[in-house]
């Protein structure tokens, strides 16, 4: 396959992995490795800011343990944590003579075996939600056509990262909303169980339940399943006497 | 409480009225339901469409019990088709209702349903084409709404506005509850129970559960 067929591949595989249900890890490990196949560069990596703006390493082309490193070490300073920071894309031609701009990233990048890099901004609604990190094995920069490829790699990064927060976002209410709809259910039947095991009324039971709860710091939901799967005899209910404090 | 109050009619209430609109039918209603099981009606055009939707919770059986299970728009463009085999319960308390077509469509997260928009006409037929599309979009805006209301209410609350369940429910669930307790059943079989005499006697299961928790009724090992 030419190069320009194999770009087109690469992207029509993203588009296709973004539709069905997707493992955004594995994703952003297949973002990395094609990055090494289709651009010039040895390793590559995802850099993904967390709530706290904090960048952590999400995957990477390799599980080479200094590679990893490389990705870790750049909460201060290193072409990731300034690509992060100011939204551009960030290079070193040459790692060997950057020491001074990152005393801690540069020589270990060479020690790792590496003499350039390239951090390039994954961005989304005109927010920098992290950096795709590429080190190269030799001096210099990206060839000019591969810049857009490697623009594009990182697009496609972060929108994979926002699709997957998103699906999981509407998951967590869904869930919530079924929980919710779900306790009301099962508080009423408590209620009914509890109301005939005792021969007290609804409103009494209901009290008794709430009573509970509220003297053992529990949720009510939560007594009211207690009860129905057993686990909570009636004998706890018998009447609405608070339980001794520290109880 | 009344399930829909005028002025309060919530906006799920809205998205109903909007369907019968857009698609000239004659009522819709939105149910929650969980594992199968309505857990509430959020939205209704009125109380006519509540008892139909609620009748496939007496029933166990009905257009939007088979959306939710199947996860696909179920159809039924003639409720009064004497060779109807599905739900032969529901489809003759339908039409007794004035309900001749039913159309219900599944509220789907990815793989996950969280109830159905159930869209409701008075006169036989099917819908269009383009009438079917506008009711698949109709579940979608259903979808975003529910979940942008519950994604404001609290971790255990359910939003007010998607709980117009009316008090007779609760006694539905209580009278389970105290069946359970009268029989030494599981809470299932006990709604089974209820269900059974309220379909026997030919009433509401809300009038069954009523004389229940009244402990006018009490159910009888058998």
């Amino acid at each position: 396959m030419v190069r320009e067929q194999r770009i087109v591949a690469t992207f029509v595989e993203f588009a296709d992995t973004l539709i069905a249900d997707f493992d955004v890890v594995e994703f952003l490990h297949r973002v990395s490795e094609r990055c090494v196949e289709l651009l010039d560069c040895a390793e590559a990596g995802v850099l993904v800011a967390d709530v706290a703006g904090v960048l952590r390493p999400m995957a990477s082309s390799s599980e080479r343990t200094e590679a990893l490193e490389l990705l870790q070490t750049q909460n201060d300073e290193g072409p990731c944590f300034e690509c992060y920071h100011n939204g551009r894309t960030v290079l070193s031609e040459d790692l060997a003579a950057d020491a001074d701009r990152w005393p801690v990233f540069a020589p270990a990048a060479v020690r790792a075996g590496f003499a350039s890099v390239h951090a390039v901004p994954m961005r989304a609604h005109g927010q920098t939600i992290g950096a795709l990190n590429l080190f190269r094995s030799h001096t210099g920069r990206l060839a000019e056509p591969d810049v857009p490829v490697s623009q594009g790699m990182a697009d496609i990064a972060a929108i994979g990262l926002l699709n997957e927060r998103q699906a999981r976002e509407s998951h967590d209410t869904v869930s919530q909303l079924q929980l919710a709809l779900q306790s009301r259910v099962v508080i009423e039947q408590a209620k009914g169980l509890l109301a005939e095991r005792l021969q007290v009324s609804m409103d009494e039971a209901f009290a008794r339940l709430r009573s509970y709860a509220r003297g053992h710091r529990r949720r009510l939901s939560d007594v009211a399943n207690e009860l129905i799967e057993g686990r909570l005899g009636d004998d706890a209910f018998t009447s609405t006497a608070q339980p001794r404090s520290g109880d | 409480m009344a399930a829909v109050d005028g002025d309060a009619a919530s906006v799920i209430d809205r998205v109903c009225m909007a369907a019968t609109r857009v698609l000239s039918l004659n009522g819709a209603g939105l149910s929650l339901m969980v594992d199968g099981e309505l857990r509430g009606t959020a939205g209704a055009t009125g109380p006519g469409i509540e008892v139909i939707q609620e009748l496939q919770l007496t029933l166990g059986q009905g257009p939007c019990v088979d959306a939710w299970r199947t996860g696909v728009p179920v159809t039924e463009p003639d409720l009064a088709e004497p060779a109807l085999l599905r739900w032969p319960a529901f489809a003759q308390a339908a039409v007794a209702e004035g309900v001749r077509a039913v159309f219900a469509f599944p509220l789907r997260v990815g793989a996950i349903r969280i109830g159905v928009l159930a869209l409701y006409r008075d006169g036989e037929g099917g819908l269009n084409a383009d009438e079917f599309a506008d009711g698949l979009v109709l579940a979608e805006v259903a979808v975003h709404l529910v979940l942008g209301l519950q994604a404001g209410a609290g971790p255990d609350a359910l939003h007010a506005l998607l709980s117009t369940q009316p008090a007779h429910w609760a006694e539905v669930h209580q009278a389970t509850g105290m069946i359970s307790a009268q029989l030494g059943v599981s809470l299932d079989e006990a709604f089974v129970r209820l269900r059974a005499v309220s379909f026997a006697e030919n009433r509401q299961l809300r009038e069954v559960a009523g004389d229940v928790v009244a402990r006018r009724l009490r159910l009888e090992r058998p």
